[in-house]
């Protein structure tokens, strides 16, 4: 079947409703990182300063707000979340009111930023997740993506985390062969243990064709859409956009792929964030095949 | 008040049997010897130990209110996998082996009989409506872990169902939390593996009718698990399972514990 006639049996891309605000996310660096990663979907750079930090009181703003909602984990993002000088206090209100997690790349771990989010974390009882992205188990797979000297001084943060109790998450994009996933995975072992990680947590996620990306690798080819024949009998819960929205310095988008993209910014507020998405995008093509990459749990609810 | 619930005023409530046959047994005369008026079994019969088909007669014969949990429902629809959701190798190997074991052992009658139990239950307990459900009452394979299970969150799934009182299973460890208004969360654990804290007793909930709230009591249940892990090895299971049941840590399967529940156990 042609792409053709398929979208002319299919006008309209499926819409996807917020069927439980489960995941709020906070755009803390707006795109302003440290790093200048050679697939960084979002193109984030020291000089990326479309989207801003988030301050403190917006935070809490939309930490109080969000308790009507019912939300059931929180995540920080950018950029590079230890860019905002206000981190350490947003995570501790956040882990007041439940779990947090970070998605940092690690190189902006001193000694007493590990031994704060130590102290926090312990006042809590819910957990607070870190979760390092890497690309490769060594410095020559890693460092030619997320530049010169990252490898080493991410595991220098894992290793600081690791000593101060945390288990870090290591998220890897897949830039490598499916087929190789395991014996990467155990390269990855081998490289935690240097730094004393014992009981490593690794995550392999799909890489996304946007920002650099498309330099990088490729972009969408135009069969990557997703049509409504193909959310016929798909669960709808594992897009992020069914269950959680992030927020940005510029308003509430609907998830934080599409943050380069205005057409998924839904407005000022949780409210005015509350309705369907047309998933027309090619970065939603991603998502249908494999589920809500971003969140440390999968779907809403489940596991994937 | 809204009729037709069954009230109870002290139940014990259990789930992840996991064919834990001998623990079942165990906790159910634990149970009856605390004189409850009702036994619940919150699901997941299946996995991880030997002979599936033992459990179900104990149940019956005890009269314990059974709701299906997901490993269930994989297993009466003939499911590919127990819907745990696994993406690390290792442990979807090990998910993997115990459920084509659980899935060949598992009588079709059973099968089916677990296919007709009912996902939910309402009961009152004194006059708090109680629901019990597997995962959570929105979705059966959904975790509620007691480090990333918010009160807003909970209390949002007690508006939405109408409960006051959420009685869950399927993370395979216990923990309750009471909350304002007279609402409470309890997560009653798993008889058929240790809590993964170095003990190898098993866990059930007792809960007490009270105002405002009624009472849980979390009680270990000691039970032959040298003779569990004799027929574990007779069955050729693995060596992993065997060790969780002798030593009260999990080896397998522990990507999906949140940080706090992941550093308070050995692997
Ligand atoms: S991938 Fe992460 S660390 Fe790399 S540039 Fe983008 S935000 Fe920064
Ligand atoms: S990119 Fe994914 S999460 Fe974002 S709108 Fe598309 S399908 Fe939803
Ligand atoms: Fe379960």
């Amino acid at each position: 079947m042609s792409i053709a006639s398929a979208a002319a049996r299919t006008p309209r891309a499926p819409q996807v409703p917020l069927v439980s605000l489960d995941y709020l996310w906070f755009q803390v660096a707006g795109t302003v990182c440290n790093l200048r990663c050679t697939h960084c979907f979002i193109s984030c750079a020291p000089d990326n300063h479309s989207f801003w930090f988030l301050d403190l009181p917006t935070v809490l703003d939309y930490l109080e707000r969000s308790r009507a909602w019912g939300v059931k984990e929180y995540y920080f993002t950018g950029g590079e979340p230890f860019m905002n000088k206000e981190l350490l206090p947003m995570l501790e209100a956040t882990l007041a009111v439940g779990p947090a997690s970070v998605l940092t790349n690690a190189t902006l771990l001193p000694e007493r930023t590990v031994r704060r989010l130590a102290e926090i974390e312990a006042g809590s009882r819910y957990s607070l997740e870190l979760r390092v992205s890497l690309d490769g188990p060594s410095p020559e797979t890693n460092d030619p993506i997320r530049g010169e000297g990252t490898f080493e001084r991410a595991m220098e943060g894992v290793g600081r985390l690791v000593e101060h109790g945390f288990l870090p998450i290591i998220t890897a994009a897949q830039v490598w062969c499916p087929h190789e996933d395991e014996a990467v995975l155990d390269r990855f072992y081998a490289s935690c243990r240097k730094v004393r990680y014992e009981r490593p947590r690794i995550k392999i996620l799909p890489s996304i064709h946007l920002g650099r990306e498309v330099l990088r690798s490729r972009g969408y080819d135009d069969s990557e859409i997703v049509t409504a024949e193909m959310m016929e009998g798909h669960d709808l819960t594992t897009l992020l956009c069914s269950s959680g929205r992030v927020v940005t310095n510029r308003g509430v988008y609907v998830c934080p792929i599409l943050i380069d993209d205005e057409g998924a910014n839904l407005g000022d507020s949780l409210e005015a964030a509350d309705r369907p998405f047309e998933i027309d995008r090619s970065a939603c093509y991603t998502c249908w095949l494999h589920g809500a990459i971003c969140t440390n749990t999968g779907h809403l609810g489940g596991e994937a | 008040m809204s009729g037709g619930e069954p009230t109870h005023e002290r139940i014990a409530v259990f789930g992840g049997v996991y064919s834990n046959h001998l623990a079942l047994a165990a906790a159910i005369a634990d149970a009856r010897a605390r004189d409850v008026d009702a036994i619940f079994c919150l699901g997941d019969m299946g996995a991880f130990g030997p002979h599936p088909d033992k459990v179900f007669p104990l149940l019956i014969e005890n009269d314990v209110s059974t709701l299906r949990g997901n490993y269930d429902d994989s297993i009466a629809r003939g499911l590919d996998d127990c819907q745990c959701g696994y993406t690390d190798p290792r442990d979807n190997h090990f998910a993997g082996l115990s459920y084509r074991y659980t899935y060949e052992k598992t009588s079709p009658r059973w099968r089916d009989w677990m296919g007709a139990l009912p996902e939910r239950r309402r009961i009152r307990l004194g006059d708090r409506r109680a629901l019990l459900c597997h995962g959570s009452p929105r979705r059966m394979n959904e975790f509620l872990w007691e480090s990333t299970t918010p009160d807003a969150f909970i209390e949002k799934l007690c508006r939405e169902f109408d409960a006051d009182v959420i009685l869950c299973t399927h993370t395979g460890i216990h923990w309750s939390r009471p909350l304002r208004g007279g609402r409470l969360c309890v997560n009653v654990g798993a008889i058929g593996r240790p809590a993964n804290d170095g003990r190898t007793d098993v866990w059930y909930a007792l809960l007490q009718a009270d105002d405002p709230l009624p009472r849980v009591e979390f009680v270990p249940v000691a039970y032959d698990h040298e003779a569990l892990a004799t027929e574990m090895a007779e069955e050729s299971l693995p060596r992993e399972f065997i060790d969780t049941i002798l030593s009260g840590w999990w080896t397998t399967c522990t990507e999906i514990l949140p940080m706090k529940e992941r550093r308070r156990g050995m692997f």
